[in-house]
């Protein structure tokens, strides 16, 4: 695989930013975006936009199928039964809420349990602390160990039969931990307890099959996965879409209105209420064709030797202490240098043409567990190189020239 | 841009080795300010007499090396002053971080003026001018005995 010709396909790196090079070290922010994902933007804007399903007429027909392709690709991607269980949303953020709220609302009763983890982002943890303020639900969370792995044997042990459901992260945006999502949800399995998997992190990064890892609920967002922004997407098993009440109302997801009754349409319409961000979702399918060409062994492999080069490089640097030991590691590294907070040296390798990311990574629970206020993150998508990681150290390097530090 | 003109040693100094850190005894007004951005926070601690002079002025708290910088050169100015001057000396920092970046108060010494003037560098960097801002934000709080948390999120 030649990293160069597959960074190529990428506009952004051919410009200059801010007179630099860029190093894009945060991919688990966001991801760039191929020039195959932009061109059909842009194509089907100028030739081909009509909204769908709704009208009869060439364009629409067209739009809808288009988007509906996307829809078998994303079923396809993460290996699910039936394309009626992809749902798109506007974030992942959303696809949680989704989840949070329809389940809630006839599962949840005063004092039943929902079981989450230290590690998660605030957007699973957030939707689920609604439920807290509306129904009295308690959230536990289940325990990190230092290395930044969970602690399977307690959250064993947190398991009652008030556990309603369990909302755990597939990948770590702080540590890079890669949870044993299988190993969860057979426990859950056991006890009748549904599982959702925040896969954000994992779905550009490892391989996604929710029918091996046998969750209710995967959610996981388009711009991650060298995607456009505004499309989220939720996985969900057929028996739960059925079974849940719509979400958000509107137009699209009705069968009939009348002045005293409404009745829903079938899935997955039910759930995607007024105009969905057509072009983003079209467009969508071309980041699953990029992902596809690259090959998602080869991603794994490039990835891990160059998550593993950045560990050996930036543990060498004085003061550099790297957050989180976890036995399964992607390529997100946290890291802080013994008397330079991380704003600071974000700004300081900023200078060099390297974009990291600097603070909480929305994971406060998780900073306060390992006793920190802020962390900075690179963070590696497919398009980095070893170069890339040269540069990020030289920078680091730098700040602690910056900083006057011995 | 030279990191240097953000990073001025008068900076790192302050960064370094914060003065007037530590909660000061019998305060009369306190403040707490927090940047959700980042999750830094600040505590000022204030004590003034019965003529509304800052006879001492100290804070605790964590943050970047601009933020533990500013609020430490900010004791030193303000303290001796009247709450009155201290209130025109937090508004000419203001703007000179974010616009004119100079002072133009007659209430500062030559030096004060330098010290002031290094974190001057910080209105090129639109994301940290609330790094430099948060202290001072704070202070007009406790001079004011306001009662909530000052959040950088809720103010210019």
């Amino acid at each position: 695989m030649n990293i160069n010709s597959i960074k190529s396909q990428f506009p952004i790196f051919s410009k200059k930013i801010n007179g630099k090079t860029l190093v894009y070290l945060d991919s688990s922010n966001s991801s760039q975006k191929p020039l195959s994902v932009l061109e059909s933007l842009d194509n089907f804007y100028k030739n081909e936009f009509s909204n769908i399903g709704r009208s009869i007429h060439s364009l629409a027909v067209n739009a809808t199928n288009k988007f509906e392709e996307t829809r078998t690709s994303v079923k396809n991607f993460i290996n699910a039964n039936s394309k009626d269980e992809i749902i798109f949303t506007k974030n992942a953020t959303e696809a949680i809420n989704l989840v949070a709220t329809t389940f809630g609302k006839e599962n949840i009763k005063k004092g039943d349990e929902i079981l989450i983890t230290e590690l998660e982002h605030h957007s699973n943890y957030v939707p689920w602390h609604y439920l807290r303020e509306t129904k009295g639900a308690v959230i536990k969370f289940a325990p990190i160990n230092d290395d930044g792995d969970i602690i399977i044997e307690k959250l064993k042990e947190l398991l009652t039969s008030k556990t309603k459901i369990i909302a755990v992260t597939h990948l770590s945006n702080v540590t890079g931990t890669i949870v044993p999502i299988k190993e969860i949800v057979e426990i859950a399995r056991k006890k009748n307890i549904p599982v959702l998997v925040d896969g954000c992190q994992s779905a550009p990064h490892i391989k996604i099959d929710v029918r091996d890892l046998d969750c209710d609920f995967f959610a996981f967002s388009a711009h991650k996965v060298y995607g456009p922004t505004g499309v989220g997407l939720l996985y969900a098993k057929k028996k739960w879409l059925e079974k849940l009440p719509p979400y958000i109302g509107g137009g699209g997801m009705i069968s009939e209105v009348k002045k005293d009754k409404i009745t829903y349409a079938p899935i997955p319409e039910k759930y995607e209420a007024g105009t969905m961000p057509t072009a983003e979702v079209v467009a969508f399918n071309e980041s699953i064709k990029f992902m596809q060409s690259v090959g998602i062994e080869n991603i794994i492999k490039h990835e891990k030797e160059l998550t593993n080069y950045t560990l050996e490089k930036l543990k060498k640097i004085n003061s550099v202490n790297i957050i989180g030991n976890p036995k399964n590691k992607a390529g997100v590294i946290s890291f802080t240098i013994k008397g330079i907070h991380p704003h600071d040296i974000s700004t300081i390798v900023d200078e060099n043409g390297v974009a990291i990311r600097a603070g909480h990574h929305c994971c406060q629970i998780l900073h306060e567990r390992l006793n920190l206020t802020a962390t900075a993150r690179a963070s590696i998508g497919i398009y980095n190189t070893k170069e890339d990681i040269d540069v990020l150290c030289s920078a680091v390097e730098n700040c602690r020239k910056v900083f006057e530090l011995r | 841009m030279d990191l240097k003109e953000l990073y001025q040693d008068i900076i790192l100094e302050h960064g370094k080795n914060p003065r007037n850190f530590g909660k000061c005894e019998k305060y009369t007004h306190q403040a707490k300010g927090y940047n959700p951005l980042c999750g830094d926070q600040v505590q000022v601690y204030l004590k003034l007499n019965n003529e509304k002079k800052v006879e001492d002025l100290t804070f605790e708290g964590s943050g970047c090396a601009i933020s533990i910088a500013s609020t430490s050169i900010m004791t030193e100015l303000v303290k001796g002053k009247s709450t009155e001057i201290a209130k025109k000396i937090i508004i000419d920092f203001l703007n000179m971080v974010k616009s004119t970046s100079e002072i133009k108060s007659n209430d500062l010494n030559e030096d004060q003026k330098t010290t002031v003037m290094s974190l001057s560098g910080v209105k090129k960097y639109p994301m940290r001018v609330k790094c430099a801002t948060l202290a001072w934000h704070t202070l007009t709080s406790a001079i004011e005995r306001k009662k909530e948390e000052v959040n950088t999120e809720t103010i210019d």
